[in-house]
């Protein structure tokens, strides 16, 4: 099963974070993603822009407008996302867990869909 | 692999892996370095065979070929060769014996399917070891990058290494256990391929074609093993319906609205005989009742002739045996086909399934049914959508908000029209015959 884990913040999240303590946030995400890449669970891991960067894509009547994002008003935005393919909800959950964001803003975990469709 | 070689004759050169594998790991051991051998031998072919001619024999060339590799590899890491003979010394390796080449594959089986590995490490070494797919091909069919599938096929060769296992098959008194594991692997292989785009897809491999086709050659190598005999049943009898089971849009189509003759009859015929042959003379396990069940349906000429007072029986029999919430939901479904929804509805209100278990959401979806039986139109429409919105099956939430939005126009039309009020669904209707999408 393939999850999504995803991590929300705004900068006075993070700019709370003393410098040292953030390098380590960010050294010891690297470790559980190389971890993960030689377990053979890591799809993909991506820290995503600064929502300065964000733009939303409208079409409308064949016409394509462009304005600066993000899509919803919100008070936290998508920091980063990792797709783990791993044998369980329980496994994903655990590898959330590890995450060092679990310990400041959480981690959100969602199943992706599949194709699949047990009939049995 | 894409390869210029036809697919047919590719298939039946995979299904020389197993051997030419067995050979070299009795030989020299390192079952690891061997399978990556037989992994190059094999790509080697595919890029060799149709510019230079397909050798008079495929195996002997696999062999000499991997051989080679196998050879290179150990010869071309200093430090590597010398840790392989180190470990060689340790571990005494079988002389190469004329062991028969089933016994190879079985003691593939089992090592590949090892219980220190992890579900989708198992599937991933089986596909790889045993049916001769490569990593390209298994990354393809799980969807996931290649190098992934790459790392979880080495960390499980090194797991297997770490646990210290030899290419000898299980002792006798781990034998049975370490089965239910190789079958329980071949089971979410082929659940894994059951999809609703199967077959139209051509770039990702068949995983329900490899399922039936390892089921089959395990039931070769252990015959009296009933539950071996089921589980090959269940995948024929289960596969049988994949033509009918989706319309021309791709979309679902429950059980009960399937055209009939489409099903694949050979292959109910095989699935049926097999799994009557094993009830009758080997010990029920969840397995051939599972098969006994879609032998049921799939002996009915139309829904409304599916024998359910039988199917009902069985599920109490598949409880006692293997007693779990998946099973009793089942049994729900078969109860209010007997005895009336609120028979059902009352069974499965005695269910309490953890949302971590996988089928969670199929709770609500018998639910929906079961309330759309018994006429209770709004809140069917919203244990639907309740349903649609739990599962993570993207065919089934369309499925689920298909049938939501089915019963809501029905429902109007039937409002719309004051002279008729609305009735209860007949239980006879062939919407409502089916058993919650699967029984």
């Amino acid at each position: 099963m393939k999850y999504m884990l995803l991590i929300y913040g705004n900068e006075a999240n993070w700019e709370s974070i003393p410098r040292e303590e953030f390098a380590d946030i960010v050294r010891r995400t690297d470790a559980l993603n190389q971890e993960l890449l030689a377990s053979g669970e890591l799809v993909g891991a991506y820290g995503v822009a600064d929502q300065l960067n964000a733009k939303v894509v409208r079409v409308a009547d064949g016409t394509t407008a462009v304005t600066d994002g993000p899509f919803a008003e919100a008070k936290e935005y998508l920091g980063s996302f990792t797709i783990v393919d791993c044998e369980s909800l329980d496994r994903a959950l655990e590898i959330a867990a590890a995450n060092p964001a679990a310990a400041y803003v959480g981690v959100e975990v969602r199943p992706i869909m599949h194709e699949a469709d047990l009939e049995m | 692999m894409t390869t210029g070689i036809p697919a047919d004759e590719w298939r039946q050169v995979r299904g020389l892996v197993p051997e030419v594998l067995g050979a070299l790991v009795r030989r020299y051991g390192h079952f690891d370095a061997c399978e990556d051998a037989v992994q190059e031998a094999l790509l080697a072919a595919a890029v060799q065979w149709p510019v230079a001619g397909h050798p008079a024999s495929a195996k002997a060339w696999l062999r000499t070929v991997a051989s080679r590799r196998l050879a290179n590899r150990l010869r071309s890491d200093g430090a590597r060769r010398r840790r392989e003979e180190a470990d060689a010394a340790r571990t005494p390796v079988a002389p190469l014996d004329p062991t028969p080449a089933g016994d190879d594959t079985l003691t593939l089986l089992f090592l590949c399917c090892h219980p220190a590995l992890s579900a989708p490490a198992q599937a991933a070494l089986t596909l790889r070891a045993v049916a001769g797919l490569s990593t390209a091909e298994i990354a393809r069919a799980y969807l996931v990058p290649e190098a992934t599938m790459a790392q979880r096929i080495s960390r499980a060769k090194q797991r297997i290494r770490a646990t210290g296992a030899s290419f000898h098959l299980p002792p006798d008194a781990e034998r049975s256990d370490r089965l239910r594991v190789v079958l329980q692997v071949l089971y979410l292989l082929f659940n894994e391929g059951y999809t609703a785009t199967a077959g139209s897809d051509l770039v990702r491999p068949d995983l329900t074609a490899e399922a039936v086709r390892l089921a089959r050659d395990l039931l070769r190598l252990v015959p009296d093993d009933g539950e071996v005999a089921g589980l090959l049943a269940l995948l024929l009898l289960t596969d049988a319906r994949r033509p009918a089971r989706t319309d021309a849009d791709g979309a679902l189509v429950p059980l009960a609205e399937q055209d009939r003759s489409r099903w694949d009859a050979e292959a109910i015929a095989e699935g049926t005989a097999l799994v009557t042959g094993s009830l009758a003379t080997k010990p029920v396990g969840p397995y051939q009742l599972q098969a006994a069940i879609a032998a049921v349906h799939d002996e009915a000429a139309t829904a409304d002739d599916t024998d359910w007072p039988q199917i009902l029986a069985l599920y109490g029999l598949l409880e006692r045996v293997a007693p779990g919430p998946m099973v009793t939901l089942n049994r729900a479904v078969a109860e209010a086909m007997v005895h009336g929804p609120g028979a059902g509805l009352d069974l499965l209100a005695t269910i309490t399934v953890d949302d971590r278990v996988s089928g969670a959401h199929r709770v609500d979806s018998v639910r929906a049914h079961l309330l759309e039986m018994a006429g209770d139109v709004p809140a069917a429409h919203a244990a639907y959508v309740l349903a649609s919105r739990r599962t993570t099956s993207l065919p089934e939430r369309r499925h689920l908000l298909a049938r939501a939005a089915r019963i809501a126009e029905a429902e109007e039309a039937a409002l719309a029209e004051p002279a008729e009020p609305a009735e209860p669904a007949d239980p006879a209707d062939p919407p409502a015959r089916d058993a919650g999408l699967r029984a």
